[in-house]
């Protein structure tokens, strides 16, 4: 590891904004809060796979990785961030290092080389070039290429050094972070400026549920100006220093990042949340507030209030229609961070009874929030192995599950009802429209009769009622006139055919009395 | 339940349906060495054959009795003992379908009469089995003389039998006009698989199914033997799949007290269920070989895996009432949901258990016009549904028959354990053929500003 990441990493450690880094002692701190991975009971993405899941969504951009080939080709094109524009940051761009690329150390001049065929065919605005285990393993600079090829070919190249050995996946979030405020951000200075800019760290806008909130901030006349990252341009990230407020999505991945724009630039960051209603309005509420204290009109709050009364009257007049079909459902929640409990109130509003929900990932602060809504802790947990799931699954102690895509068989093979709500989903649960798009899609699971059909048993569970004796198989078996009782006998293979001579030669033609059509 | 709708229109726009008679050849096609021979004029004929031949990419032996103007005004009794005389010349069939058309039957020829009347004094036609059908093309659809003809099968060749002596590993399969040969084989190799010997009437499955034999021949390349059609008498049972085999069914148990029972659908798991149930009973068998478990439990993974896509899926479908309610019930049964639903003729009581508040008795024109209205989106038709599909946008999986802009119809199985799940993959994977792409449009979200969007410059390298 060079020195440069290493003091990059044990920056990212040293995080103020985080409440469990600021209650740890110094010497606690200087370990870094990266939890040591368990060899054989590990799971979860690397510091290269949190990079790139943090910037893919930057949709103009070239995503160059510098790695041998599984790097990218097991993981592009696989999540679901959409873009309203350029589609380049699905295209999978990769260096592929060959052995003797390996061997002979030719890792620099290849990827210089990629650099240059990927903006003389896509001139992008940008190239990021991610560094993976193998060249950092070698040494290769990326630093240097990078910086080689913005001289050369005009093109921003940004390095990422977030290689996989390093870290967890929420460290190569950081280091993404990083990567950005280091190299792309302050970069362009937006035509004017507004006392509306906001920037919106952490939504990946994954089917489209930035745009499920997006109408709200046209409505308060709100810009998006920074988008880190749904359906983010080079341009915005480069611009987002201007921004007055930044609301922070998924609390803890970026907040580095958030942090520093406001020690840099003076914007203050908020943490806030897109999902269920209570947090939609309080997350619009708190935007508001602050872009009132950095100077925009008062008005904009009286405004906020009436946006969030019109569109909770609303929401709750389109949940009220699946009300009765979900009512009473008993719900298992097994995600984590903030969703622990941002679903469960409109849920529970709902008449559905939320059994038990994960706590990974979520800090103390969300656990309190989940005892608060739940009454009592008894209906938290921090893991759940996937045999104990099955188990609880199976014995219907629930009607359905709400999890990832990790936990996706657990539930279908105890033919249990099961709910996408992570990022590998393919509907939008954000915002006010995105709680009826949820409560649907759990109607949708729940009540499809073919889980009564799957759980009735197999016609052979229930025993025949009169029994019958057949007599003997005789004949011989219709497909290989074996007789009944008689072993196959071992057949040898018979003789080709001789091959037929010449075929005779055509003398004279037969009319047919008949037209050929008739026959 | 649904309800059966008669659109009020005289005007029939892109037609549903294919004719009576249509069906009666093809199930005189699961005849071995057969020739079916249509009582009409020559067009009759032709568009039927041709028809045939473009679903089956086979050639398909149909006659005509090529009836012109003067024999249709004096009777056409000559005209079939001709054609029969010709038939047995050029191709020797062991068994010749005469399926009457609109044309016969509006004049009202009394054709059993004249064919009992040929046939006894003919006696060098002896080793020739005929059989007549009443198949006008103005009532009813393909089924309708599907079963027409299976009923007279049955009504000439089974002799009537006041004792019982079943052969009890023996059961009769009779085949509903809705299943392809390779249905027709999975059938089989299901009742096999309980140690049941079947005999399939008609069988289309080794006649249409597709191959090519060492010779040419002027009749159908496999089907029912001729001789093995009046042991039906001695089956322990009759499977008839589909409620167009009812009557036939009962028609056996008339002659020869074989008890039958009839299923609706064989598709979807709860319909093979009680198909399982019933060989189960038939060979005392309480344990399935572990083939049929085994495509159990697959198809409850293939539904598990499929319910995600056709959770809350808006479907159009237009078939014959046995095809129609097999399908849209294994879909329903997945969660779907049938908001088109249009047959071809009324004489079906399972009409009325389609899952869909109403069926309407019509043509593609109100298939398209319906999948429009309710925003289907799935169809499921013939290969004439393409024209909605284009007009629509919407995805078209082509069931029933003709489909004669795909090959291999024939092989296409959709039924047993096995077919089922081949059928939730096929709608599963076509919805997901159409890829959404979701646009901040559709969410009511303004187009990101034109500032922040890169303008390419060129290239300085």
């Amino acid at each position: 590891m060079s020195d440069a990441l290493k003091s990059k990493i044990q920056d990212v450690f040293n995080e103020p904004g985080c409440g469990t880094n600021a209650e740890k002692s110094e010497r606690q701190r200087k370990k870094g809060c990266a939890k040591p991975l368990t060899p054989g009971a590990a799971a979860g993405g690397c510091a290269f796979d949190g990079a790139k899941i943090a910037l893919q969504p930057i949709v103009d951009v070239a995503h160059l990785v510098h790695a041998p080939l599984a790097c990218e080709g097991n993981g592009w094109d696989n999540r679901g961030a959409a873009s309203s524009g350029s589609e380049l940051y699905r295209t999978g761009f990769t260096t592929d290092l060959s052995e003797l690329d390996i061997v002979m150390g030719y890792g620099e001049k290849k990827l210089f080389r990629a650099i240059k065929e990927v903006i003389e065919a896509h001139n992008p605005p940008a190239v990021f070039v991610y560094s993976t285990c193998v060249p950092s393993l070698i040494g290769d600079d990326i630093n240097a290429v990078c910086k080689a090829a913005t001289q050369k070919f005009g093109t921003p190249c940004v390095p990422v050094n977030a290689p996989g050995y390093v870290g967890s996946k929420n460290l190569g979030n950081k280091l993404a972070g990083e990567a950005l405020l280091d190299g792309v951000i302050g970069s362009i200075e937006p035509e004017e400026c507004t006392p509306y800019d906001v920037n919106i760290i952490g939504d990946y806008n994954l089917s489209g549920e930035l745009w499920q909130v997006k109408p709200l901030f046209d409505k308060l006349g709100i810009r998006v100006l920074g988008s880190i990252t749904g359906d983010a341009r080079y341009r915005q990230v480069a611009m987002a220093h201007r921004a007055k407020v930044t609301m922070l999505v998924c609390s803890k991945a970026l907040i580095n990042l958030a942090r520093k724009l406001d020690e840099r630039y003076g914007i203050p960051y908020f943490e806030g949340s897109f999902y269920g209603i209570s947090d939609t309005s309080q997350a619009l509420r708190t935007m508001c507030a602050m872009l009132v204290e950095q100077g925009a009109e008062a008005d904009l709050l009286d405004r906020c209030e009436q946006v969030i009364a019109e569109e909770e009257t609303r929401v709750w007049k389109q949940l009220d229609a699946y009300r009765p079909r979900v009512a009473g459902k008993r719900v298992l929640l097994y995600t984590g961070g903030h969703k622990s409990w941002s679903v469960v109130s409109a849920l529970q509003e709902l008449g559905m009874e939320v059994i038990g929900t994960s706590v990974r990932k979520a800090t103390d602060d969300d656990k309190g929030r989940v005892v608060k809504i739940m009454g009592d802790d008894k209906h938290m947990f921090e893991n759940m192995a996937p045999k104990d799931m099955y188990r609880m699954l199976k014995d219907a102690g629930a009607d359905v599950l709400m999890s990832g895509g990790r936990s996706q068989f657990v539930a279908l093979k105890a033919k249990m009802p099961w709910v996408d709500v992570n990022q590998e989903k393919h509907e939008a649960y954000a915002g006010y429209m995105g709680m009826v798009d949820m409560v649907r899609a759990i109607d949708r699971a729940v009540n499809n009769p073919m889980w009564s059909e799957l759980r009735e048993p197999a016609p052979w569970e229930t025993p025949l009622t009169e029994t019958r004796v057949l007599p003997a198989i005789t004949g011989s078996c219709p497909v290989t006139g074996v007789p009944a009782g008689v072993g196959r006998p071992v057949s040898l293979v018979p003789p080709m055919p001789p091959a037929s001579s010449a075929p005779a030669p055509v003398t004279a033609f037969v009319s047919s009395a008949t037209d050929f059509e008739d026959c | 339940m649904a309800k059966l709708v008669h659109p009020k229109r005289a005007l029939s726009t892109n037609p549903l349906k294919s004719s009576a008679p249509l069906g009666a050849a093809l199930a005189y096609l699961g005849i071995e060495r057969s020739v079916p021979l249509f009582h009409g004029s020559q067009g009759c004929t032709a568009f039927a054959m041709v028809h045939l031949v473009r679903h089956f990419k086979e050639a398909v032996p149909l006659q005509t009795t090529a009836m012109n103007e003067v024999s249709t005004i004096l009777g056409g009794a000559d005209q079939i003992e001709e054609a029969i005389e010709n038939l047995r010349k050029k191709s020797n069939p062991a068994f010749i379908g005469i399926a009457s058309t609109a044309l016969t039957e509006t004049r009202g020829e009394d054709v059993p009469g004249e064919l009992k009347e040929i046939v006894s004094r003919r006696t060098d036609f002896a080793d020739t089995q005929i059989v007549y059908a009443s198949t006008p093309d103005f009532d009813g659809g393909l089924q309708d003389g599907w079963a027409k003809a299976v009923e007279a099968i049955i009504d000439a060749m089974v002799p009537p039998s006041t004792e019982r002596d079943p052969e009890l590993r023996q059961v009769t399969l009779l085949c509903g006009s809705h299943l392809t040969p390779a249905e027709i084989e999975e059938l089989v190799r299901m009742v096999r698989a309980f140690g049941l010997e079947p005999l399939v009437l008609p069988d289309i499955s080794t006649s249409l199914d597709g191959h090519v034999s060492d010779d040419w021949s002027g009749t159908s390349q496999g089907g029912t033997p001729v001789a093995r059609i009046p042991d039906v008498a001695r089956s322990a049972f009759t499977l008839a799949i589909g409620e167009q085999m009812r009557k036939a069914a009962k028609l056996i148990e008339d002659r020869a007290m074989v008890p039958y029972r009839v299923f609706q659908s064989v598709t979807g798991l709860k319909p093979v269920d009680a198909f399982v149930r019933t060989l189960m009973g038939l060979s005392g068998m309480q344990d399935p070989p572990p083939s049929i478990k085994r495509d159990r439990s697959r198809l409850i993974d293939a539904a598990l895996d499929a319910h995600f896509h056709t959770g809350g899926l808006k479907v159009a479908i237009g078939a014959d009432p046995d095809l129609l309610f097999s399908l849209s019930n294994a879909l329903t049964s997945m969660g779907a949901e049938i908001v088109t639903a249009v047959t071809t003729t009324q004489h079906s009581p399972v009409i009325e258990r389609v899952a869909a508040d109403e069926v309407i008795l019509g043509d593609l024109g109100d298939f398209e016009r319906s999948a429009k209205e309710n925003g289907a989106q799935i169809l499921l038709t013939h290969s004439h549904g393409r024209h909605a599909e284009h007009r629509l946008h919407v995805p078209l999986v082509r069931v029933g028959f003709p489909v004669f802009d795909r090959i291999g119809a024939q092989d296409a199985c959709r039924v047993g354990y096995r077919g089922s799940r081949a059928f939730l993959y096929e709608i599963a994977n076509t919805v997901q053929s159409i890829h959404h792409r979701a646009r901040p449009e559709e969410f009511g979200a303004a187009p990101i500003a034109e500032e922040f969007e890169h303008v390419p410059h060129v290239a300085s390298c």
